[in-house]
């Protein structure tokens, strides 16, 4: 392929194995903290950022955060290995590589964080990363638009969710999560309705509840390990995580309870049934993905131990056979040249391993015993029957079991056991980076199955007493728990699944045409968007007139409304105008400057009006220099003769001003410029009324020999004591001239195109 | 501008305000002068050659491009103010050395940012300003 054009080729592939192996450290680094936190000891890393603002880095390793962060440094190392030979040869491949570690990173500061502001902020860096990840094949426009939508969408979640964080930080005096977790719940607080509808909107947007869930399908637009990555263990698992780390905070009242499980068991079921329409295995596994955040999000609207453990246990196996499957997909796609269900069949023996460790994975996912799905299941429905909803939280959860059992079997077991199809490709097996993720976290699945006690003291028990904010020790996750209601329903599901799975053939048919009768939210977005963009079009044309003298007036005009109303509203009284004791010199400076003024509003020719201008503009300088401010004086004066001659360069190709009183805009402005000028004098005759407060001066002329060793005030107080105004003065001056040069160029430019097409 | 008059006394006025504006700079701190003033009058004498010979001519013996000039100003500005940083004290903290002495009485001169940030100021509106100036005159 490109390898043998790619100078860089090597290098691109060390730039993948690198930041595979950094992540694997980084995966070694947290396992040792396992052992402290299973004994109920979390670590805790601060460091100050923005102090004033109470922002700080603080990070905070407990169960929750650090099953997170191992599932996000250990899939995400498999991931990466996989990446390297997935997109070996890709032209953009270091690229991709830099983007994945980066999301690795975010997500990693997103589970770790202790403060809710740097949460956020890590928040925002996963979609924006995820969005580079989704785009990455930039050159398909559905691959751009989906990107987009997945960016517009959680990101404006993660601002409503910044208001809630910003709403707790008042109300509750800190941004600390571990503080706030351990005061309790804020359910009887003021604005706590408030907090967590925001909040919500944050976690359900990110974690794709239904309504919210038409992005997670799209964002299937990228190459698989991305989503491998984004949809097992990490991007829409923050929502989840947002949820379980704020568990202690948020719930307690009826609300989260009933928005909880309405939003998560609709959002499953839906997510099922859409899973079972697909043909297109990673669209799927998509929904899969989709009915599983559904399950963690209903599941976590309890607060009894079976539910917490429920979700926890639920997390774990699905970000373990999720990913293996994705992966698996991506071997069977690469090896095959397909994903289509109805084509995929009796890939058993050219594919053994492959084949073995979609069969883990797909267990997992069934929940057949001893595999840890099978454990994850059984606690959940011994959660939902402690659940305030049974009734209702129940039979979802049977359906939506019972559907993933059916799915399982068309994903892990139909492709390799099924009958073989017409194949695009000779099916080969996958290269060893390839396969490594899938058999690992095949073999995870099911060791943690058969060891049920280790898994639950190290992994699942301190997560749960992260999020119940207490520790548990219930002994809920074992393999057997004895002949009971949740193993009955567990087996009511297998026989469902079973012949749902016999029947998905016609099931998948009715429910396209189901499908295509609904209605379609994805369409949806796109017309919101273009409402969204005819609307600000008709708002800039409204506003932006592209006319400089209606900017003018508008400016002006708001300027005399303000001062005006503060005057009238601040009864500022009378004025006292004296004019004994001014010298000769000053009379003379004033008539200069008025004679100027007269001058430019009479003329009719740009450059008279110039000089007049410039006129005024020295008459100024002269008062600098009559009170001895030598440095304000030259400045102007320098300032003047450069406006000048800028100004003739500028007026030299500008037809001449019509003359005088012939346009219709000119009363409008006569009336607007003389309001300005009234309201200007008033104002510096209001100023100067003041007794002058000499604090400041005498600060500057005591310390500015003695502090900053200099004697001119004004260049000392520009370059020492006020340096950093300076420094933003110089900026915009900087920058101000670039804008105008690249304004000028641009201009220069694009008259030249048009007179070349003459 | 055709006007030999003009060409032949701009050579001569050039050098000098150049030469003057480095002077303005350089007194800043205790006589009338400054990073602002000195850049102004830079600009003006450079503007001053350029209306005499052309901006293609000035261009030329200004050798960098004015917005170069500009943004290394910026940079040199931001590079003294984070010196403080480096040094322990809060950003734009001036920082001055002696040589020859401890105090500012007893040596023969000093090394100081304060003078430093006033070139960046001084290059940043020299910069900025022939940056405008020559995009409006060859604006044609």
């Amino acid at each position: 392929m490109a390898d043998n054009s790619d100078p860089n080729a090597p290098w691109k592939t060390l730039s993948g194995l690198g930041t595979s192996g950094l992540t694997a450290l980084l995966f070694l680094y947290f396992l040792q903290f396992l052992a402290p936190v299973a004994a109920g000891e979390p670590v805790r890393f601060v460091w100050d950022w923005i102090p004033s603002l109470d922002v700080s880095l603080s990070f905070y390793i407990d169960g929750l955060s650090l099953m997170f962060a191992l599932l996000i440094t250990g899939i995400g190392a498999m991931v990466m290995l996989y990446a390297a030979k997935y997109l070996a040869g890709h032209h953009h491949y270091d690229r991709f590589a830099l983007y994945l570690f980066s999301f690795m990173l975010s997500m990693l500061g997103l589970v770790l964080a202790d403060n809710l502001i740097a949460l956020f902020v890590f928040w925002e860096l996963t979609t924006f990363t995820s969005y580079l990840l989704i785009g990455f094949l930039h050159l398909d426009p559905k691959s751009r638009r989906n990107a987009l939508q997945a960016l517009l969408l959680t990101a404006t979640g993660g601002l409503a969710m910044l208001a809630g964080f910003i709403l707790i930080g008042i109300t509750q005096g800190t941004f600390e999560l571990s503080e706030l977790n351990a005061a309790g719940s804020l359910a009887d607080q003021p604005f706590y309705l408030l907090i967590l509808i925001l909040v919500l909107a944050g976690a359900f947007t990110k974690s794709a509840q239904v309504p919210f869930h038409f992005w997670l399908p799209n964002a299937m637009a990228a190459p698989t390990p991305v989503s491998a990555y984004l949809h097992s263990a990490t991007m829409v698992k923050a929502g989840v995580y947002l949820l379980a780390r704020m568990h202690p905070s948020l719930s307690g009242s009826d609300v989260w309870v009933w928005t909880l499980s309405i939003f998560g068991a609709v959002t499953a079921v839906f997510a099922s049934f859409m899973a079972l329409r697909q043909t297109d295995l990673k669209q799927t596994l998509a929904y899969t993905t989709l009915m599983a955040l559904g399950t963690l999000t209903m599941f976590l609207a309890g607060s009894t131990g079976y539910a917490i453990t429920a979700a926890m246990t639920f997390l774990l196996v699905h970000s373990l056979y999720k990913a293996g499957l994705f992966l698996m997909i991506g071997v069977v796609d690469h090896g095959t040249g397909t994903r289509d269900a109805n084509v995929l069949g009796g890939l058993k023996a050219s594919m053994p391993i492959t084949a073995a460790a979609a069969a883990a994975a797909g267990l997992a996912m069934a929940g057949i015993p001893p595999f840890l799905g099978f454990i994850a299941k059984e606690v959940a429905y011994a959660g939902a029957l402690e659940m305030h909803l049974w009734l209702f939280v129940v039979p979802m959860s049977l359906i939506a079991f019972a559907l993933m059992f059916a799915v399982a079997g068309i994903v892990a077991y139909k492709p390799f056991y099924g009958p073989q199809g017409q194949l695009p490709r000779e099916p080969h097996e996958g290269p060893w980076p390839m396969l490594l993720g899938p058999v690992v976290l095949g073999v995870l699945g099911l060791l943690f199955g058969l060891l049920p006690g280790i898994s639950a003291y190290y992994l699942i028990e301190p997560a749960v007493a992260a999020v119940m904010g207490e520790p548990d020790t219930g002994g809920r996750v074992k393999l057997w728990a004895g002949f009971n209601l949740p193993l009955l329903l567990s087996l009511i599901t297998f026989g469902l699944g079973f012949l749902l799975y016999q029947r998905h053939l016609a099931l998948r048919e009715r429910l396209a045409q189901i499908e295509a009768r609904a209605a379609d939210l994805d369409a949806g977005w796109d017309r919101l968007l273009d409402h969204f963009v005819t609307y600000t079009k008709a708002q800039t044309r409204l506003i932006q007139t592209g006319v400089l003298r209606q900017y003018m007036f508008a400016t002006f005009a708001v300027f005399a409304a303000t001062v005006l109303v503060t005057l009238i509203a601040r009864d500022v009284g009378g004025i006292a105008l004296q004019f004994a004791g001014l010298s000769f010199m000053e009379w003379g400076v004033a008539l200069l400057i008025v004679a100027g003024t007269v001058l430019v509003v009479l003329t009719s020719s740009r450059i008279v009006g110039l000089v007049a201008l410039g006129v005024v503009g020295i008459g100024v300088a002269l008062i600098f220099i009559m009170f001895s401010a030598p440095d304000v004086a030259i400045t102007q004066l320098l300032v003047e003769l450069l406006v000048v001659v800028l100004l003739a360069m500028a007026f030299l190709k500008m037809p001449n001003l019509d003359p005088s009183g012939s346009q219709s805009h000119s009363f409008p402005n006569a009336v607007l410029a003389v309001t300005v000028g009234v309201l200007t004098t008033i104002v510096v005759l209001l100023v100067v009324d003041q007794p002058f407060d000499r604090r400041l001066t005498d600060f500057f002329e005591a310390a500015s020999w003695t502090e900053a060793f200099g004697r001119n005030i004004v260049n000392v107080i520009l370059v020492d004591f006020r340096t950093l105004d300076t420094f933003g003065e110089i900026a915009v001056v900087a920058v101000a001239a670039l804008g105008a040069f690249a304004l000028l160029k641009g201009f220069a430019r694009a008259r030249d195109t048009k007179g070349g097409e003459k | 501008m055709n006007s030999v008059i003009f060409t032949a006394a701009a050579r001569l006025l050039v050098a000098l305000m150049f030469v003057f504006s480095l002077f303005m700079l350089l007194r800043g701190h205790h006589l009338p002068g400054g990073g602002f003033i000195g850049g102004l009058i830079g600009a003006v004498s450079f503007i001053v050659y350029s209306l005499a010979c052309g901006p293609a001519e000035a261009r030329k013996a200004l050798r960098v491009s004015p917005e170069v000039i500009a943004m290394l100003g910026l940079g040199i500005a931001l590079l003294a103010g984070m010196f403080a940083f480096f040094m322990g004290d809060p950003l734009f903290t001036g920082q001055w050395y002696w040589v020859g002495g401890d105090s500012y009485e007893t040596a023969a001169f000093s090394i100081n940012t304060v003078l430093v940030f006033d070139i960046g100021v001084y290059l940043v509106v020299l910069g900025g300003i022939l940056s405008l100036a020559y995009a409006f005159e060859e604006e044609t």
